[in-house]
């Protein structure tokens, strides 16, 4: 019942969009509204109500309809396999980064909660970390990929973008091991206490299970940062492939043809999609680890 | 096997100081009491008096301050590692991603007991606090009294011979507390295990225990040691007799010569 009505609610939401899209587009001024424009200058003043000409604003069904049709003309394929294509790319290094950030955040977490010292030392860097921009770290990581590879070892421009994805998720789960860690009650922790039980049984047996909850929405979390991290690192460091890259290069043929950016652009949502779906998974198949917490 | 070997629990001028920003706090100060093996000892007075951390103490999840405290003629410490004790908190605390029988099994799995092994206890243990039927059940879908029986089944597993509770009926009604308390009396008459049991409960002390030994707050001590001398009578004959109502009022007297500290004046 509530699994239907959530898919509901689901579904209805997307329709508001396309409705409010299409109704705007409908009612609005072709070439925009601009307050405080001065005759004979382009681009002055304020526009402060958007174009809806079709250009600007391709309709809905124009955007589906243009995944039908060929790339670029020609005997290109349709537009929706190299979105597919480019989608699939980004995802597997998305996963890759992923894995890196999970494995990364989950070590940092692991020795945070088993010595306090490591946590006051670095818990505070861990946060600051965040707050460096991906652009500006994005170059430094690609260099020093070259930089190795020119060592004779190879490596693809492709880790270089995993590595930046794995920058922006391992964040969400160190922090979500920790406090998982620490979740167990008192209660718990002493009677494992009274069975003489060391650090590793206690970590298996109670404070990892005990910190299920806080992990799956840190892997989701983590999911999520993976294929932004990806996307924005595939056009910051320009590698070629990928769906961040191509939403790029649509958007600049987007005057001749509008309809076609929106290709990828469903492709980036698809690609969110199915890694935060595949978390979700994960969740299921731990669901006795959430008793007595609401499985929506 | 000596004397001192026989004795479950034996405590010698034991005294707990806890730390604090305004100085130091003393929870227990020179107690003194054995527990024979075999033997159920109920402590009862009043929130304040030290009876959790006297049970803490023997249990070895803190460690006392001063004095000697030994379990099976053992430091506290020694006896933890040996796995002499059970223990069984108000809350029932079990794992709530494990079955009733992973939840029983979890102290042998911990200690390495073989898997057949293992099955077979826990079935002896279910038959005993009768939930046999419930040991596939996980423990949100048990009601609070048995959770509770999940718990002491728990705390039988390793076969100890001292049992440690801390107010582990406190939590639950009337009726179903009265029920664990006979169910209680003949687990432990059937396992021969020594029991300590914290309770605030003048009725259950004095129902359960061979001795109530009386507590009083600030410091936390013990003032007095009440044999009770029911065993033979079990069940409601005890609870109707004239002789438990005796016993309850001299517990009662005990309690109260005590300085009592009621909420309003905390």
């Amino acid at each position: 019942m509530r699994r239907g009505a959530a898919a509901g609610w689901g579904i209805l939401g997307v329709l508001a969009l396309l409705i409010v899209w299409e109704l705007y587009k409908y009612l609005g001024p072709a070439e925009g509204f601009v307050v405080g424009a001065i005759d004979g200058e382009t681009g002055s003043g304020v526009m402060i109500l958007p174009r809806t000409n079709d250009r600007a604003m391709p309709h809905v069904w124009d955007m589906v309809a243009r995944l039908g049709q060929s790339t670029s003309g020609g005997n290109t394929p349709p537009l929706i396999v190299p979105v597919v294509n480019a989608a699939a790319t980004t995802l597997g290094i998305a996963a890759v980064g992923w894995l890196i950030g999970v494995t990364v955040g989950a070590i940092l977490g692991l020795v945070m909660q088993r010595w306090r010292l490591a946590e006051w030392g670095l818990l505070p860097w861990i946060v600051v970390s965040q707050t460096v921009p991906l652009i500006a770290f994005a170059p430094i990581v690609n260099s020093i990929g070259t930089q190795i590879d020119r060592g004779g070892t190879p490596w693809p421009q492709w880790l270089s973008v995993a590595v930046i994805a794995s920058y922006l998720a391992f964040f969400p789960v160190a922090v979500g091991v920790l406090r998982g860690l620490d979740a167990p009650d008192r209660i718990h922790l002493d009677l494992m206490r009274s069975y003489a039980a060391g650090y590793w049984p206690t970590l298996t047996r109670l404070r990892l299970p005990a910190a299920v909850p806080h992990l799956l929405p840190a892997l989701r979390l983590a999911a999520a940062n993976a294929v932004v991290g990806a996307v924005v690192a595939e056009v910051s460091i320009g590698m070629r492939g990928g769906i961040g890259r191509m939403l790029i290069q649509l958007a600049g043929q987007g005057s001749s043809d509008p309809a076609a950016p929106w290709g990828p652009t469903f492709g980036s949502i698809a690609l969110g999609l199915v890694a935060a779906g595949s978390v979700a998974l994960i969740g299921f198949g731990l669901k006795n680890y959430r008793r007595g917490e609401a499985i929506v | 096997m000596t004397i001192d070997a026989r004795l479950a629990v034996r405590a010698a001028g034991v005294g707990k100081v806890f730390p604090t920003k305004d100085g130091e706090v003393v929870a227990l100060t020179a107690v003194d009491l054995t527990v024979a093996a075999g033997e159920f000892v109920a402590l009862i007075g009043p929130s304040g008096c030290g009876k959790s951390t006297l049970l803490r103490l023997i249990a070895d999840l803190d460690s006392a301050s001063s004095g000697t405290l030994e379990i099976f003629g053992k430091p506290a410490q020694q006896a933890r590692i040996d796995q002499d004790y059970g223990i069984a908190f108000q809350q029932a605390g079990l794992l709530p991603w494990r079955t009733v029988k992973a939840n029983i099994e979890l102290p042998l799995e911990l200690h390495g007991v073989a898997r057949t092994e293992r099955s077979v206890r826990v079935a002896e243990l279910a038959e005993l606090v009768g939930l046999t039927e419930f040991i596939d059940r996980y423990p949100d879908q048990l009601s609070g009294g048995m959770q509770q029986r999940v718990a002491i089944a728990r705390a039988l597993a390793t076969r100890p011979s001292l049992l440690l509770m801390d107010e582990p009926f406190g939590a639950l009604d009337e009726m179903t507390r009265e029920y664990l308390q006979s169910e209680l009396a003949r687990i432990a008459a059937e396992t021969e295990a020594a029991v300590v049991f914290v309770t605030h409960s003048i009725p259950e002390a004095v129902f359960l225990a061979d001795r109530v030994v009386v507590m009083s707050p600030r410091p936390g001590r013990i003032t007095q040691i009440l044999p009770m001398g029911l065993s033979g009578m079990t069940g409601d004959a005890l609870r109707e007799s004239s002789a438990y109502f005796e016993r309850v009022t001299a517990v009662r007297e005990a309690l109260h010569g005590a300085p009592v500290e009621r909420a309003n004046e905390r």
